[in-house]
């Protein structure tokens, strides 16, 4: 089988853990021998070769041809609202945009045929990137007719998907690592939603990364459940990663690892770390990375006394993200909606328990490890308090842990896909 | 007698350097050496160097009717004496001549005053002790505190320890209807003289002085003495009490502060009748008008005169508390290295960079701060704090079971 797919990003060169999902994912697929042709918005050129990369940046887009009219209207429509940035808090906002503009720059500007050259990031052109992409994806599944399905990630490639199969009539699946509920709650951005909808509707199957995310899709995007398949996220490397890094301080130390944002859940960790203090002064709490949140956890701290027990690390990266797990005795991950949420299967390679909300995808996955409800706070120190007091339980967490990681593998989440696509193809003949 | 008492206060404070999580517990070394080097040799160049070769002229100049006083904070005089000891050198020729006068307050520029009086008084000491062992057994009678900071209780604690006079600022609140151009008196130990900064004329010259969109600019000698001319005759002190640094760091060389000051002598000695003092001569001159009455801590700093530059916020009070709680166990160890980072974590310096007041003053405090924002400040005090706390409980343990 030969699949056309879509994405943002791919490793190296990752903001989030859809590009780490997607590198997976092809990998399981050349384990299963299927042919993959990925796009990608901009490639960079050392990207691993696992499958047929096109880069889009790279695209000569004709726009003679009629059939595109169509993305060109959607195009405006879409240029009008683009001023939204849907992963981003305003302060990396500022951030990003800034070197989103210096990285944009168009290349070939003859009237008829042109190129189109991408960013690849989330700046300020987002949505501009997006419909241009869509535009790519039509030219791409004109020129390239030798593939039987289309594959589609997340609602940035989800024009593109839908371009795609409109021009080649060739079946589209669209894959939903996460929906605008789970970025921004109840308040979601409508032109991100909309565009979500569309592709979930216009999709002959859905895949989601959770049973979470399935319901989400249900209630929230009106989709037949039917029409919707579970495939749970892998780890790459399931090996227990032994750390030479040690500990400096006597205290032990629980950790929330992650963006700083409303959908990681950080002030519920703040509030459940004063319990946990209040009753044993032996305890640190580390919040790393960052985010829109940051300034009010700090803030938060402070007015809870705690701040010498309570630390920010800011954004950690290379080695210092193996230290800091290296040195956890508990690792928390409290998402108030997470639809799978791969953080926590990377403590468990450093041996550290986990402590996971039962809002996130990964819960349905990780049978080992601690769940309560995000918003529980007494239950979530309960829970830090018991994993770092009672040896038993924490021991068997760290062996158990281990084992099941073993099981979870992009080849296993592969060959279901390959499933998934041969039902798909047979509903439409 | 018709007097203008300038005041100059000197202090840098021992900067942080980036301090990681990672380094708790394993990682002494607070301090950013690189950067506190940098600032003093700068600052050196722009100010101290050329404003001391100035005021050193112009004391020759007139024979003794100009003269100056400083505070020269602890943490300044060390970090002088580190980098840049040409600096000192000229402090000592100034002081030599015998009029320039120095004054005491806290070794590190802390705000211990607010906290303990034992360590309030531990600090006035070790500041008395390293003035006179750098400047020739010098003993300063006049009392400044932390950036002017200054209560009733305050005062009393001052007049407890002997000294003469205290500065401050006038605020406005404090004052009311009355001038700041009077010596006035602790309200609780009558003996003890206080000195109200003038706080109009002194920020014409530190603040405004450059400022192009004043409507006095540009300020000459001759606007300033008509200014001081046009003071009630019954009025006597004129306190122009500011930052040292006001000369060719905050105001540059390029705005002619230093031509102003070369000349402000001169014409203040031969067309007004005002002469220069030093501040415990106005405090053996002057009688005190009437008792100053000041419940709440005043300070000379932002619109507001408080304390809300340095404390008040969370991130602030969780530091300050979080540090001082520490001081009686600090207290029992004989540690040459807990005692000085002891005393430099005290330095203002660091709370204020802590100050979330950014819609009124808080372009200044950005100006002085080496961090992007207070929340970073934060972080990494507490961070060092933490490191600290460990190396205070490892060492009352050792104590413990020697």
């Amino acid at each position: 089988m030969k699949v056309l797919m879509f994405g943002w990003e791919f490793p190296p060169h990752i903001s989030g853990g859809l590009g780490t999902a997607c590198y997976g994912l092809v990998k399981g697929m050349n384990h299963h021998n299927q042919e993959v042709i990925f796009v990608v918005p901009k490639l960079w050129g050392d990207e691993e070769p696992l499958a047929d990369f096109v880069n889009a940046s790279a695209v000569t887009i004709d726009y003679r041809e009629k059939r595109f009219k169509k993305f060109w209207k959607n195009l405006t429509y879409l240029e009008v609202s683009s001023f939204l940035v849907p992963y981003l808090g305003p302060e990396q906002f500022k951030k990003f945009t800034d070197y989103a503009i210096h990285d944009r720059t168009d290349v070939d500007e003859s009237i008829f045929s042109n190129k189109f050259e991408f960013s690849g990031k989330y700046g300020k052109n987002l949505m501009e990137e997006v419909s241009r992409y869509a535009l790519v994806a039509a030219q791409i599944a004109r020129d390239k007719n030798n593939f039987d399905i289309i594959h589609a990630h997340d609602w940035l490639a989800f024009p593109a998907g839908i371009a795609a199969k409109e021009i080649s009539g060739k079946p589209l699946v669209v894959h939903v690592h996460a929906t605008e509920y789970d970025r921004s709650g109840e308040t979601v951005n409508q032109p991100v939603y909309d565009i979500e909808r569309a592709g979930m509707h216009a999709a002959d199957h859905i895949v989601a990364v959770s049973q979470l995310t399935k319901n989400i899709i249900i209630r929230k995007y009106g989709i037949p459940a039917g029409k919707v398949t579970v495939l749970h996220n892998a780890v790459l490397d399931a090996s227990i990663i032994k750390s030479e890094y040690e500990k400096k301080v006597p205290e032990k130390i629980v950790t929330f690892l992650g963006r700083i944002t409303f959908q990681k859940g950080p002030e519920y960790f703040v509030e459940a770390a004063k319990i946990v203090i209040d009753r044993d002064p032996n305890v640190r709490f580390v919040m790393a990375g960052n985010g829109d949140l940051l300034n009010r956890m700090i803030d938060r701290v402070a007015e809870l006394r705690m701040a010498t027990k309570f630390h920010f690390t800011g954004f950690l990266k290379g080695d210092d993200v193996d230290h800091m797990y290296a040195i956890s005795d508990v690792y928390v991950m409290p998402s108030v909606s997470e639809p799978f949420g791969i953080a926590p299967l990377e403590a468990v390679r450093h041996n550290t328990p986990v402590i996971i909300s039962k809002q996130s995808g990964v819960a349905e996955v990780l049978r080992n490890a601690i769940k309560v409800d995000f918003w529980d706070v007494d239950s979530m120190a309960d829970a830090i308090f018991a994993l770092l007091h009672y040896e038993g339980i924490s021991k068997m967490f760290k062996e158990l842990g281990s084992e099941e990681l073993k099981k979870l593998k992009w080849e296993h989440v592969a060959a279901k896909l390959v499933t998934v696509y041969e039902k798909t193809l047979a509903e439409r003949s | 007698m018709r007097t203008i008492c300038f005041y100059f206060q000197v202090h840098q404070p021992f900067r942080l350097k980036p301090y990681r999580f990672f380094d708790i517990g394993e990682d002494h070394h607070y301090w950013d050496d690189y950067l506190n080097r940098n600032v003093i040799r700068k600052v050196a160049q722009k100010c101290y160097l050329p404003m001391n070769a100035l005021l050193l002229e112009l004391i020759h100049k007139y024979n003794g009717k100009f003269k100056v006083a400083f505070s020269l904070s602890g943490t300044f005089l060390d970090q002088m004496e580190a980098y840049a000891p040409e600096v000192l050198e000229s402090f000592q020729k100034l002081v030599a001549t015998g009029h320039v006068e120095l004054l005491n307050e806290t070794y590190t520029h802390a705000l211990a005053a607010l906290k303990s009086k034992e360590e309030f008084t531990s600090l006035v000491k070790k500041h008395q002790d390293r003035i006179k062992e750098l400047f020739n057994g010098y003993t300063p009678k006049v009392f400044r505190n932390t950036e002017l900071i200054y209560s009733d209780q305050i005062g009393a604690m001052v007049a407890e320890l002997g000294y003469e006079a205290v500065l401050t600022e006038g605020a406005k609140h404090i004052l009311g209807w009355k001038s700041p151009n009077y010596v006035y008196s602790n309200a609780i130990e009558p003996k003890l003289k206080v000195l109200l900064k003038n706080f109009l004329l002194s920020d014409d010259i530190a603040f405004r002085f450059s400022n192009k969109t004043w409507a006095d600019y540009p300020l000459t000698t001759d606007k300033f003495i008509n200014w001081i001319n046009a003071i009630p005759k019954e009025e006597q002190v004129v306190n122009l009490f500011m930052d040292y640094e006001t000369f060719g760091e905050h105001q540059w060389a390029e705005t002619g502060i230093f031509e102003f000051m070369r000349y402000l002598p001169e014409a203040v000695l031969n067309h007004s009748s005002f002469t220069f003092s030093t501040p415990s001569e106005v405090a053996a001159a002057v009688p005190a008008v009437s008792k100053i009455h000041v419940p709440v801590p005043i300070s000379w700093a932002d619109e507001e005169r408080d304390l809300t530059a340095w404390l008040g916020n969370d991130l602030q009070d969780e530091a300050f508390d979080r540090l001082y709680e520490m001081e009686k166990s600090v207290k029992q160890i004989d540690d040459p290295e807990i005692q000085r980072d002891w005393g430099y974590l005290q330095t203002s310096d660091h709370f204020y960079y802590m100050c979330t007041k950014f819609f009124s003053d808080g372009s200044v405090h950005e100006y002085f701060s080496p961090y992007d924002t207070p929340y970073d400040a934060f972080i990494n005090y507490m961070n060092v704090l933490s490191d600290f706390m460990l190396r205070v409980k490892q060492k009352t343990e050792e104590m413990k079971c020697p």
